[in-house]
């Protein structure tokens, strides 16, 4: 029962990180119907300056919040160098855009920083708290990304640029014709997305160590996440995450393994699509013809 | 005066083809003028020229000032305000979060807010509804809520896309009602496209008919109901 209790709430930690990730990955599906698969890279790359900050000196919570600034930039130039000109492709022209992203973004940390794997600290106490069920990173961990959802949500239901954002996303010609300059929603979409990946990225380095190939399982999860809780759905991809932070870790631990943990990932996914391809809390997607 | 709007040799093309072949038109400030039409005519795709929606070639001058090849944000901020073709509901957002994208550009909190209130007062089914999704809003309210958005701007020209569209006869009126009243009360000048070609003469001051791209008549909307080939075309008596 302990062993359960402990495996559950450290499947609760690595779930909000894959939310936040799941998170970032609805936002640009929101704005552009297409999935990014170099969110992962990009958090990873976001990460690795943190690592970098933390390195030359900088105390960690400053480091972070620079690092979530930074990420934030790196999103919102992408956009504007890399994917704006692509804007009217084809989709498949777009995705191998991405996979490029990912690929170019892997091979320039492996770059600068080689592959060898480094440690990343947590900013939380080596005590556990709550006796001995969650490491202080894993509650600390689930405080933040709760922080992040609960900030990203006041942001997009109460400001006036939260709203022009999802009205961009939503009715692109009627945007304009109130004003809103969508090109640029869509490249602070990317900035904001950049962001969030970026805690998700400082928040589960300290578990599965830092090395620039560390993203490809968590986004993998994410991806299930996302699906699970359908795709054009903020609340969903959440609730997807925690899911699957939970399944993934206790299906881990008394059924199948730990080596074939990612493969739940891949059984959701296809699950997901041939049961029921909208998610839990998707829009069924139903066109005239 | 100068004219509030003046249009001279407006071209527009969607692709290669040609909808508009050298349209010229003016307004006044503070006068309802409509552009009428048959399917087809390009009335739309005037609409849609003003505000930057298309390529065009030509003159748009508003207020003295050139507009044509503006972005449509641009264009908005000169306080044009475009109630189109479709609605252009949002329709996840709320009936008030529609409103107040409306005054996205306007940095007047305090006088949006009183803004709401106006708007409203004209069309009080909206302020019932204002938490719904305007996705589940009748197709005669999402009409209201496509006007009142542009209202929302506190514009100095409305171009309004077949207001009438899809409406209950009932509801056409109670909508003219009120932009008369508009027009009036608040000296928003409108420039009104319409199919329901005895409704906007009965609204407008004056009117152009436009055909296959051209501007074939003009003059107050007396002139132009009297005369005889557009009451057999369009008015049908």
């Amino acid at each position: 029962m302990q062993e359960l209790l402990h495996q559950v709430l450290a499947g609760l930690a690595t779930g909000g990180i894959y939310a936040s990730l799941a998170l970032a990955l609805v936002m640009i599906y929101q704005a552009t119907h297409l999935v990014n698969f170099a969110q992962g890279e990009m958090a990873m790359f976001a990460t690795y300056l943190a690592w970098s900050l933390i390195n030359a000196g900088m105390p960690y919570w400053p480091a972070f919040l620079l690092t979530v600034v930074l990420a934030f930039v790196l999103g919102v130039v992408i956009e504007r160098v890399i994917i704006r000109p692509v804007e009217n492709a084809p989709v498949l022209a777009v995705v191998v855009v991405f996979i490029a992203l990912l690929v170019i973004l892997n091979s320039v940390t492996g770059w600068i920083y080689s592959y060898t794997i480094k440690s990343f600290p947590s900013p939380f106490p080596a005590e556990p708290i709550f006796g001995q069920y969650v490491t202080s990173h894993q509650g600390g961990a689930i405080g933040v990304t709760l922080v992040v959802l609960l900030l990203l949500f006041l942001f997009f239901r109460y400001t006036p640029l939260g709203l022009a954002m999802r009205a961009a996303a939503q009715n692109p010609d009627s945007a304009r014709l109130v004003g809103i300059r969508v090109g640029w929603m869509l490249a602070l979409g990317w900035g904001l997305a950049a962001a969030v990946g970026g805690v998700a990225g400082m928040m589960v380095a300290p578990i599965v160590f830092l090395d620039p190939n560390m993203m490809g399982g968590v986004l993998l999860y994410a991806f299930a996440a996302a699906l699970v809780g359908g795709i054009d759905n903020p609340a969903g991809a959440v609730f997807g995450g925690f899911l699957v932070g939970v399944l993934e870790n206790l299906l881990g631990a008394f059924v199948i393994g730990n080596e074939l943990k990612l493969a739940v990932a891949l059984v959701l996914i296809i699950g997901v699509l041939v049961v029921k391809p909208s998610g839990f809390f998707g829009k069924v997607l139903v066109t005239r013809v | 005066m100068a004219a509030l709007l003046q249009v001279s040799g407006l071209h527009a093309s969607y692709g290669l083809t040609r909808v508009l072949h050298g349209i010229d038109f003016a307004m006044d400030e503070g006068t309802i003028t409509t552009l009428l039409g048959a399917n087809g005519a390009g009335k739309t795709t005037t609409l849609r020229a003003l505000c930057g929606m298309v390529k065009t070639q030509g003159q748009v001058r508003f207020s003295g000032e050139r507009i044509d090849g503006k972005a449509p944000e641009d264009i908005v901020r000169k306080g044009i305000a475009h109630v189109p073709d479709g609605r252009g509901t949002f329709v996840n957002l709320t009936t008030e979060e529609n409103l107040r994208l409306g005054a996205y550009t306007r940095r007047d909190r305090g006088a949006v807010e009183a803004d709401l209130e106006r708007v409203y007062g004209y069309f009080p089914r909206l302020k019932e509804r204002h938490t719904q999704q305007a996705g589940t809003l009748s197709g005669g309210e999402q009409q209201m809520l496509a006007v009142s958005r542009a209202l929302m701007l506190r514009p100095r020209l409305m171009l309004l896309d077949e207001p009438s569209f899809g409406l209950a006869p009932l509801i056409v009126r109670e909508l003219f009602e009120i932009l008369r009243t508009v027009n009036a009360k608040e000296k928003v000048s409108m420039l009104v496209v319409e199919q329901n070609a005895a409704m906007a003469l009965e609204l407008a001051d004056h009117a152009y008919l436009i055909e296959t791209g051209r501007v074939v008549l003009s003059g107050t909307t007396g002139e132009i109901k009297s005369n005889d080939a557009v009451r057999r075309s369009y008015l049908g008596y």
